[in-house]
């Protein structure tokens, strides 16, 4: 398949929980291993997951679509309960363990393999600012750059996705 | 007689028998075949969409005790 016929993707990445990681990264790492050119912009949350050490969370509260496997049934948790001291971590390391027992990769997994297949990966430097993050908590090897990077990228792409 | 490289991604799911599959054709001759084990139901499809869009033939696909099994020659 020639290189200039390449298809291309890019994604705008706004969020940074554990459960809104995987949606950029599984289609990041599978559209390049299909071949596309992909460019990752992560603004806002999605800095989250450019942390050197990802730390990432996640919490049922008002998500009214969450549902966990236990007991053979699916058990929601009402919002009132979500909203005890403890429970994100508690939801955090239930979604983590049923990841690593259902031979889902990790988001460092997928990170590491965005990486190694030259996923473009760009860091909002507005987002640095705002909320006083420094390059140094990012992982190396990634761009700064503003919208305008980002729109240029996006006039060139096939596909153009906001998650 | 082209050789066969058997890869194991049993137990794995979307989208790592995919990205597996990627990297381990990487190195093979043009010609070669690569023979991929899976138990993810999801990978019929995504194999097939994989050969289409990379340009590799899908030789052959079988399923057995729910193991998935895919020939891809790389082209």
């Amino acid at each position: 398949m020639s290189e200039a016929n390449a298809k291309s993707m890019s994604i705008i990445v706004t969020k940074g929980t554990l459960d809104w990681g995987y949606p950029p990264l599984i289609l990041a790492t599978t559209a390049a291993s299909m071949g596309l050119n992909v460019t990752l912009f992560f603004t806002f949350y999605g800095l989250a997951l450019l942390k050197k050490k990802l730390d990432v969370k996640m919490t049922p509260l008002g998500n009214a679509a969450m549902e966990m496997p236990m007991m053979g049934m699916h058990m929601q948790m009402p919002n009132i309960v979500g909203m005890l001291p403890g429970v994100d971590s508690m939801a955090t390391s239930m979604m983590k363990s049923m990841i690593k027992k259902k031979g889902v990769a990790s988001l460092e997994e997928l990170r590491d393999l965005a990486v190694e297949a030259e996923v473009r990966m760009i860091a909002c430097q507005m987002t640095l600012d705002l909320f006083e993050y420094k390059q140094e908590d990012l992982i190396d090897g990634i761009e700064y750059a503003g919208a305008a990077t980002y729109i240029e990228t996006a006039t060139k792409s096939d596909i153009n996705l906001f998650i | 007689m082209s050789e066969k490289t058997v890869l194991d991604v049993k137990g794995l799911n979307c989208p790592l028998p995919i990205l597996r599959a990627k990297k381990a054709i990487k190195d093979l001759a043009a010609g070669a075949i690569l023979e991929v084990q899976a138990t993810d139901p999801g990978s019929v499809k995504d194999f097939d969409a994989f050969c289409r869009q990379t340009g590799n033939s899908l030789l052959g696909q079988q399923e057995a005790g729910g193991v998935y099994t895919f020939q891809i020659q790389k082209n």
